[in-house]
């Protein structure tokens, strides 16, 4: 009898446990699902801000069209590929850092702009995105790693063969150079 | 994460419990002492208790902002901080960015409350906001998000509003004492049967001193592993220990008190915000581990950004072997050793142009609005500005007030 009750009682509690590592894989992998989405809305922002520094530094950069002309080549492309694989994004995405980079580089060279209160508005705007681009990155890699190591670790890794969890990616750019970008460095901007 | 997240429920709750019985406590004395029925003193502690509860769960960060002279900003009052915090939100993964509030003072302090992420306010001082760079900004707010995102800003906000309520009606009692004391000692004389009363007075009396100090003994014991934990947060999400540390170093050397701390609320904030001589019996139990030991611990992290990292610094440092699990960090996988990324150049890199960005932010704070002349005049106007237009007193050019 106190056998039978034993029984039932390891037999609720294992079912218990199931529950609690199912729930807990699914919770790893929308954040990994949520994390990844959160990049596209930062790279998103990114695109839409650059209509409006482009707009604002014409006015004083004539003698500058052709990196105008390229950052907006390169926001443009970007946004043909965001749909496009990881990779591809991810090259398009740099190359629109780079162009960037090199615009704010030229910008140093007027003293004008430098002074005017939307350039240095929009130049907080993007640099903050470009922030918030690797933040979102770093943490999309720590949900995968975090989500990946439930997978693999025991005991989970029963639930998650049976229910199908495949492990993900985590966000890699090809190029050792790039893998510190993006972060926009504005030349000249002191501090530590 | 969830570990550390549940461990943290159940250390709220047995605080609450424990605030609530030391409230019961001190119910019963002041009921004694001066209601002749220490029952009725329980029964009305335990409804001052019910109500303390409910009130502090719902505006208990409203209050603490309120007492902090704390006003809210939005983004373009100082696009920076808010940048900063939406930066550190995404950091943490944190679903909504708290609302951000700015407070008047020249002390370098920050603090953060609310409910839960969804509900989370972060403050900071305008004295922060001017000596700290974009970097040891971001630090600090990592520091404010971990609080958020380790929800200890439920705890915190609950036991800074029980702990207040415990101070103030012992203040209350005690005061109570010395008046009633004198008016009652001819007729504990005439009527010779007062001795017992005497006691019991007594007994009231060392009770309502002794009450906020185990309160705050209480809060304060469980309130030092946090912020290691926090600080163990804002480097893993800044990746960046060193810009931590050297805010540390700049908020403990300004050594300007803040004006609208109190015993209180001291320990929500960063950095202890009382007057050495203020903090007398404070200082012993302190709310705070000491800033040095914890800037020793950031800097040397260096190269491994993540919790486990923090654990061995902290082992390192302090000489206890308290394992990841002592510091209340319980999580498996974390990214040990994360390369720290370059960090961009940040904006407002002067000290004049942070000053400027601050108090343009506490003049918007209070609803100022600003009118931008162009010879090159910032015209503020007060949220009761009585006409329409307003003359630049520089050129003379005649301006709408919207």
């Amino acid at each position: 009898m106190i056998g039978g009750w034993i029984g039932i009682g390891v037999v609720v509690l294992l079912i218990l446990m199931m529950i609690g590592m199912y729930n807990a894989l699914v919770k790893l992998r929308n954040q990994v699902k949520n994390a990844w989405a959160q990049i596209d809305v930062q790279l998103k922002r990114r695109h839409d801000l650059i209509p409006n520094l482009v707009e604002t530094v014409k006015g004083y950069m004539r003698h500058e069209r052709q990196t105008l002309e390229s950052v907006t080549a390169a926001r443009q492309q970007a946004i043909n590929l965001s749909g496009g694989s990881v990779a591809e994004q991810a090259k398009a995405e740099n190359m629109l850092t780079q162009t960037l980079r090199s615009l704010f580089a030229v910008a140093e060279s007027y003293p004008d702009l430098k002074a005017n209160q939307n350039f240095l508005a929009l130049q907080e705007e993007i640099s903050s995105t470009e922030n918030r681009i690797s933040f979102a990155r770093q943490f999309y890699n720590d949900s995968v790693m975090n989500y990946n190591n439930k997978i693999q670790m025991f005991p989970s890794n029963f639930m998650a063969g049976m229910f199908h969890f495949k492990p993900s990616e985590s966000f890699e750019i090809e190029a050792p150079a790039e893998r510190e970008v993006p972060k926009v460095s504005f030349p000249g901007g002191g501090g530590s | 994460m969830f570990e550390l997240i549940r461990a943290n429920r159940r250390r709220a709750l047995v605080l609450m419990i424990l605030m609530v019985a030391l409230m019961v406590g001190l119910g019963y004395a002041l009921g004694g002492a001066f209601l002749g029925s220490p029952v009725t003193g329980v029964g009305l502690a335990l409804v001052a208790a019910f109500f303390i509860g409910i009130g502090s769960w719902y505006g208990g960060d409203a209050m603490i902002l309120q007492a902090s002279g704390a006003r809210r900003i939005k983004h373009d009052d100082h696009p920076v901080l808010f940048n900063i915090v939406e930066e550190m939100t995404i950091a943490a993964g944190l679903p909504k960015a708290p609302e951000v509030y700015i407070i008047d003072a020249d002390a370098a302090n920050a603090f953060a409350t609310g409910r839960d992420p969804e509900h989370a306010k972060i403050a900071v001082t305008a004295g922060l906001l001017e000596r700290l760079n974009r970097d040891e900004l971001q630090g600090v707010i990592g520091h404010e998000m971990g609080h958020v995102a380790n929800r200890d800003i439920l705890y915190m906000t609950l036991a800074t509003v029980m702990l207040g309520a415990i101070v103030m009606l012992a203040d209350l009692g005690v005061y109570g004492v010395f008046l009633g004391g004198m008016g009652g000692r001819r007729r504990t004389s005439s009527d010779g049967g007062g001795q017992g009363q005497m006691i019991l007075l007594v007994v009231a009396l060392a009770l309502m001193i002794l009450a906020p100090i185990f309160a705050q003994l209480l809060y304060f014991a469980l309130s030092r592993r946090r912020e290691y934990l926090a600080d163990a947060s804002s480097a893993l999400y800044t990746r960046n220990p060193e810009a931590l540390a050297r805010a540390l170093e700049k908020i403990s050397s300004s050594s300007v008190p803040l004006p609208r701390a109190n015993r209180a609320t001291a320990g929500l904030y960063i950095a202890n915000p009382l007057k050495p001589s203020k903090r007398g019996l404070a200082d012993l139990t302190s709310t705070h581990p000491p800033i040095s030991e914890r800037v020793r611990i950031l800097r040397s992290m260096a190269g491994e950004a993540g919790f486990a990292g923090y654990a061995t610094a902290f082992s390192q440092v302090t000489g206890r072997t308290v394992g990841v699990k002592g510091l209340g960090i319980i999580a498996p996988g974390q990214p040990d050793s994360m390369p720290l990324p370059a960090h961009a150049e940040p904006s407002l890199a002067s000290h004049g142009e942070r000053v400027r960005a601050s108090t343009d932010a506490l003049w918007r704070a209070r609803g100022y609005r600003f009118i931008a002349c162009p010879c090159g005049n910032t015209l503020k106007a007060p949220p009761d500005f009585p006409k329409n237009t307003v003359i630049c007193p520089n050129c003379g050019r005649e301006h709408q007030v919207k």
